[in-house]
């Protein structure tokens, strides 16, 4: 009933929809950085979406099945395999006894998330099962994965005497088609949509025109804590001290050096640093798919606009649960 | 000459609603630290979160202002986009005014070692407040501290607001690590640090309690709206009580 941990990868942890309600007390959300890729995940393989998914990074890690499971990698494209054979993005597929996946070479995105059928056995910490590393705060014992792990699950497959009933599941699964609509598909964009912040005005024209036009570069130390750019310098007309206050995922604030920082799923709750913009929340999942070294630029969106995308993303996930509801029968009942 | 008045009319809001990004938004209550606004922001807090309107996630005051998270999809609807369906309910829910703006209750008592080798920088601080150790340590003490917010970390608390004599910019460099439970001031604030991390306060003290556990009912031990007292501690009783609270030495 478990997953071994053959090699844990570069940085492997087990994430969720992230841990909300307690952000007055300072405790980050943390959760998946490419929630889009989470949830997705979850429906491939009939899970309710916010189940803990393991969020992998760069490099992937090589899992061993100790019992037959059905599991989904979404998001990046780190070239997975299954004993060695390519295997596709979005596609539930069937791990048996002794099966390996693996990962090579990174082709297009930076975080890729496996789900298995059923979910992880995990217990959660303050109601979540995200991984918050800085304060070791998570299921895993706070941890990334390691070498040795052993990844209980909560649903495997009786091998049976032959594999023929398991044969038949990965062939029924193989049948059914998958549609993903639009909205829950990565859009191939140049440009990461946001929101003028309420000091927007506040900063020299020319920031504001630099921003809007230039391109901005994701510097080597950005992780899921926050995205440094580097750029065109920005700055504020009369630069003042901000109040320490509430962020968000995706606020991006600008230091008194004029390089802005985007803040990512693992942000502080509350920061004192001026803010620009905030990056749409349909377009999070498109950051958390670059990394560092790949460049970036901005278009400005009405909140309207930005609400309305993030509505119909969540409905058209709604939509796709009950078309998907096939796969779901097919694995409980087996 | 008659005395003044305020007329009885309805009272305009005391705060202005501001959308931070598609899914959080503000209520401001001012730009100025006081206990005043402190006390109007928790107080809009508690009631927001004692709402638990659908849809919200989280309830976030701090100095002059409360971040309302939310979920777009809950909340709006074909005709009425989200922001403007939250501050609507959030308007009936604190009406014009605010609830009474008390401070919490509880009164928690922080037991704080100053100086030696818990506060490298007490003597620092006096010479550039131009006070003996002792009068920092009394003003540190003085009644009425309050906890405005948390973050930064879990469990981080932002406490004050302390005499003018303590308004001392933070350090020119942070450290890379200030020692857990160590007490630290600048801006007329304290802060405690729960664990291990980089700071640029000023360090007075230390604290021997453990400011945040996530198996705890109570993870954070100080919650926004506590009113604190520190109590100056022996180096002795320090060691005595870190070992009570089952801290690693």
């Amino acid at each position: 009933m478990t997953l071994q941990v053959v090699r844990p990868g570069m940085l492997s942890t087990f994430q969720d929809l992230g841990r909300v309600g307690l952000q007055h007390l300072g405790v980050p959300v943390a959760g998946a950085m490419d929630e889009r890729a989470h949830r997705l995940a979850n429906l491939l393989v009939g899970n309710p979406q916010e189940l803990a998914t393991i969020e992998v990074t760069m490099t992937g890690p090589t899992l061993r099945a100790e019992s037959p499971c059905c599991f989904v990698i979404t998001g990046a494209n780190l070239s997975p395999t299954i004993n060695g054979h390519p295997i596709p993005l979005n596609r539930p597929l069937i791990m048996r006894a002794g099966d390996e996946i693996a990962f090579g070479e990174r082709r297009h995105g930076t975080r890729c998330y496996i789900a298995v059928h059923g979910g992880f056995a995990l217990e959660p910490v303050l109601g979540s099962n995200s991984t918050y590393l800085r304060s070791a705060i998570g299921p895993w014992h706070g941890r990334a994965l390691r070498r040795g792990d052993e990844l209980g699950l909560l649903r495997t497959f009786e091998p049976g005497r032959n594999n023929r009933a398991i044969t038949a599941l990965a062939m029924a699964l193989s049948d059914i088609e998958i549609y993903l609509p639009g909205p829950v598909a990565l859009a191939a964009r140049r440009r990461v949509r946001v929101i003028k912040s309420a000091q927007w005005r506040e900063f020299t024209p020319e920031s504001c025109v630099a921003f809007l036009t230039e391109s901005f570069r994701i510097s080597p130390d950005s992780e899921r804590m926050g995205y440094r750019l580097q750029g065109p310098e920005l700055s504020m007309t009369h630069p003042r001290q901000m109040l320490s206050e509430a962020t968000t995922f995706g606020t991006i604030q600008v230091p008194s050096g004029g390089q802005p920082i985007v803040l990512m799923a693992d942000r502080q709750t509350t920061g004192g640093y001026p803010k620009l913009a905030y990056v749409a929340s349909i377009d999070l999942p498109l950051l958390a798919q670059l990394g560092p070294g790949d460049s970036v630029q901005f278009e400005a969106i009405s909140l309207e606009q930005a609400q309305t995308l993030d509505v119909r993303r969540v409905r058209a996930f709604a939509d796709l649960a009950v078309a998907l509801a096939p796969i779901k029968t097919l694995l409980t009942n087996h | 000459m008659a005395t003044a008045r305020r007329p009885t009319k309805k009272a305009t809001p005391a705060w202005a609603f501001r959308p931070q990004g598609d899914r959080c938004l503000s209520l401001d209550f001012g730009d100025k630290i006081s206990v005043e606004t402190g006390l109007q922001c928790l107080a809009a807090a508690t009631a927001l979160r004692d709402a638990q309107l659908p849809g919200v996630t989280d309830v976030v005051p701090s100095y002059t202002a409360v971040a309302v998270h939310f979920l777009p999809d809950t909340l709006s609807d074909d005709k009425v986009g989200a922001f403007d369906a939250l501050c609507a309910r959030i308007g009936e829910i604190l009406g014009a005014g605010l609830p009474e703006a008390a401070a919490s209750s509880r009164e928690v008592d922080i037991p704080v070692c100053y100086g030696g080798r818990h506060g490298p920088d007490l003597a620092d601080v006096a010479r550039a407040a131009g006070l003996t150790e002792d009068e920092v340590i009394a003003l540190h003490q003085a009644p009425g501290s309050m906890v405005f917010t948390l973050g930064f970390a879990p469990g981080l608390p932002y406490i004050g607001v302390h005499d003018a004599a303590l308004n001392l910019p933070r350090r020119a460099v942070p450290r890379t690590a200030v020692a857990q439970g160590s007490v630290a001031i600048a801006n007329r604030q304290t802060t405690i640090y729960p664990n291990v991390l980089p700071g640029g306060w000023h360090i007075i003290g230390a604290t021997p309690l453990v400011m945040f556990d996530a198996t705890r009912a109570q993870p954070a031990l100080l919650m926004p709206g506590d009113r604190v007292r520190f109590v100056p501690i022996s180096d002795q009783d320090f060691d005595r009580i870190a070992l009570e609270q089952g801290r690693k030495p």
